[in-house]
């Protein structure tokens, strides 16, 4: 990226120019952060020679609050973390309870809890795809996602009432059962998301501009992304082949048939902004084939069986994960016994995915670091929590 | 080949006879004195057979009993097995070692523990606030911890 | 005014008051500042996506506070935020309005309890115009208030003080 410009500081000292190190800010109220991040950017000339992410302007204390409602109360703050993914998020709560206090669940609610957390990972990396074009300078390619994220949000909707924060999955079993279309409305949608990927592809992903803009861009090197706990399509961009529904299976994720995608390096190098972005791409694909599966096979039977009147978890801690549309969500829940949490921890795919921002943004341009920033595909409600 | 917690801490205590390793059967867990638990977590990174490579959490917790802990989570993607490791100190003197240049997740996490509950990591490079705003004071996931009335002019409570 | 709804066959003047076509243009083009804080911020987008389409109001969102009439202050308003937002709305050109979207920035929402970095209602540093309620408001809420928002202008004076 450097070959042909006049920019590193030797060249240009042996200009017999001066130069300085200057200092900008991004943020945090700026289009392209995805919410209230501020990056500082230490700049020479054009080039980044280090980023400082300043978080926690979203910081609304969900860890106290947790502590201070009981069990189910808590449910819906957790739908504010990742406000992109929210069924993912009460499904992983959800789920932590239930191993403390050995619920079994109902196969209907584990298949409706499926089929909902799939097409809730759809809808988000739509949003993800959406935004991140928006960024590089693709506007359209936003209003069709978005069209496309509506019928999903409709059938969140007929479901049980909400748009965007769902309260959906409860302990023990789901708020509502589903409604009597259900079946025929989710077949619908997945045979209209199949064009739409392929109307995406055209439209962005093999976009000439598009291609140019992010490959090559914010290589992140496989044993980096490790290191810095980097999970999701973030790692998995990188080549890694790590997905915890297939590699720490929870609920009934091993039933399916499917394929982890992984970045191959196709337009540039693996792990760089394209691989990020077409990991999405394709495992919106992936979601499509585990939600045809999981309607073939879709039982009848009582949703709220299983949901115990009182939840009192007895004395112990447990961390358990799943894997979010943004990687591995933790939580780290503490009992001590009473009808309230001790303690629970969120560990955000986010807040790992970001550190490593500034690792793969040394040595690029200033326009590119938007880039990288849309490629993390970031929501400052996990980061902050 | 996964490992279970009970073997790990043998191994562990086999490696470091002079560091006071201590398990616990109920969580599974393994307790690492505070200021060794660095050279314990390179170990633990690097041998062969237990390979963590990955931090999956870490977490501060204020027992309420005086203590505070820092509880880390380690997965390996290699072997395939978990571990859980913890560090109690006095919430008087909360320091425990750094591990922010074995796993880099640490450094946030550990950024983020300090912010909210007080630990001090001893080694870390950059233990600035994270969350809260730099000019805040105290730790706000203490148990006795008092919100302020009011933070530069605007009140707080509702 | 129903101006548009008249057909201008006879001849092209319209007799009206300086003051109700100054209104008129400006309840038409409020331009707004995007500042999505967290969910709200995304029924706030979904709002000028293709389904609610927030354009046809005449609200196109603006990256500068320099060029924006009206603030959608759509999210939590941290402690640390506050006075960035105290700031750009500071910015902003006078006749400058401000919608409060959700209930975290009318009231703190659902933080109201235990947040304690969360400032309880963005009507404690900036002065608001209409407050929009729900956790998060849908889109169609979002357009309602600002239809409020449009009688607050049309009824409003330039020449006069403003009214209260
Ligand atoms: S009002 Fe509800 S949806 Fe809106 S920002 Fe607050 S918590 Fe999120």
């Amino acid at each position: 990226m450097l070959d042909n410009t006049l920019t590193t500081r030797e060249e240009i000292r042996d200009l017999g120019l001066r130069t300085e190190e200057m200092v900008l800010n991004m943020g945090p109220q700026h289009p392209s952060t995805h919410g209230v991040l501020r990056l500082e950017l230490v700049l020479e000339g054009e080039i980044i020679r280090k980023v400082i992410p300043h978080i926690g302007y979203l910081h609304r204390c969900f860890e106290k609050h947790a502590e201070n409602e009981s069990y189910t109360q808590v449910i819906p703050y957790t739908d504010r973390l990742d406000y992109l993914a929210s069924i993912n998020n009460n499904h992983g709560y959800a789920l932590g309870i239930e191993r403390l206090m050995g619920i079994e669940v109902p196969e209907r609610v584990e298949f409706i809890r499926v089929i909902m957390a799939e097409l809730q990972r759809i809808a988000s990396h739509l949003v993800a795809i959406g935004t991140y074009g928006m960024d590089i300078g693709a506007f359209t390619p936003f209003l069709y996602c978005f069209r496309d994220r509506e019928h999903i949000l409709d059938v969140f909707e007929k479901t049980c009432g909400a748009r965007l924060l769902y309260n959906y999955i409860w302990i023990g079993g789901v708020s509502h059962d589903v409604y009597p279309d259900f079946v025929k409305d989710v077949a619908d949608i997945v045979k209209i998301l199949r064009p739409t990927i392929k109307e995406l592809n055209d439209l962005l992903n093999y976009n000439k501009i598009f291609i140019d803009r992010t490959a090559n861009i914010g290589i992140l090197p496989a044993d980096v992304a490790i290191n810095f706990g980097c999970t999701g399509p973030m790692l998995r961009g990188s080549g890694v082949d790590f997905d915890l529904r297939r590699d720490d299976p929870y609920s009934i994720y091993d039933r399916f048939e499917w394929e982890v995608q992984v970045g191959k390096g196709e337009m540039g190098t693996v792990g760089d902004c394209w691989d990020r972005h077409m990991v999405r791409v394709w495992e919106m694909e992936e979601s499509c084939k585990i939600i045809e599966q999981a309607l073939e096979s879709f039982p009848e039977g009582d949703v709220q069986s299983a949901i115990p009147r009182r939840v009192r978890p007895p004395k112990g801690e447990i961390y358990v994960r799943v894997e979010n549309p943004r990687g591995e969500l933790g939580y780290y829940i503490i009992s001590d016994g009473t009808g309230t949490p001790f303690r629970v921890k969120g560990r955000a795919p986010g807040f790992s995915n970001l550190s490593v921002i500034n690792e793969i943004s040394k040595g690029y341009m200033v326009a590119d670091v938007v880039a990288i920033l849309g490629s993390i595909d970031i929501v400052l409600g996990e980061i902050d929590r | 080949m996964a490992l279970e917690p009970k073997e790990i801490y043998e191994k562990l205590h086999a490696a470091f006879p002079d560091i006071s390793i201590e398990f616990d059967e109920t969580v599974p867990c393994i307790l690492v004195e505070p200021m060794k638990w660095k050279t314990v977590a390179l170990f633990l990174r690097d041998a062969d057979d237990l390979k963590f490579d990955s931090l999956m959490c870490l977490s501060g917790v204020d027992t309420a009993d005086g203590n505070l802990v820092s509880v880390c989570h380690l997965d390996s993607m290699v072997h395939r097995h978990k571990l859980t490791v913890k560090c109690i100190v006095p919430a008087e003197e909360p320091k425990v070692e750094s591990v922010e240049r074995v796993w880099r997740t640490a450094d946030w996490h550990e950024r983020e523990a300090y912010d909210l509950i007080g630990i001090e990591y001893v080694g870390h490079r950059d233990l600035r606030r994270i969350l809260m705003p730099y000019d805040w004071t105290g730790h706000p996931l203490r148990k006795d911890y008092e919100v302020p009335e009011f933070y530069n002019g605007i009140k707080v409570p509702y | 005014m129903g101006l548009l709804d008249k057909k201008f066959e006879n001849s092209n003047i319209v007799i009206t008051s300086l003051e109700g076509v100054m209104n008129w243009a400006r309840l038409c083009s409020l331009w707004q500042m995007s500042f999505g804080l967290a969910c709200c911020a995304i029924e706030m987008m979904a709002a000028s996506a293709s389904h609610f389409d927030i354009m046809r109001f005449g609200v196109i969102p603006r990256p500068s506070p320099r060029q924006c009439d009206v603030m959608i202050v759509a999210g939590t308003v941290t402690l640390k935020m506050a006075t960035r937002i105290k700031r750009l709305y500071e910015q902003m050109a006078e006749r400058r309005y401000v919608l409060s979207m959700g209930s975290c920035s009318n009231c703190g929402g659902p933080y109201w309890n235990y947040g304690y970095h969360v400032l309880k209602g963005v009507d404690r540093v900036i002065p608001v115009d209409v407050y929009i309620p729900g956790c998060p408001p849908r889109p169609e809420a979002l357009l309602e208030g600002l239809m409020k928002l449009q009688e607050k202008v049309r009824s409003e004076s330039l020449v006069q003080e403003k009214a209260a």
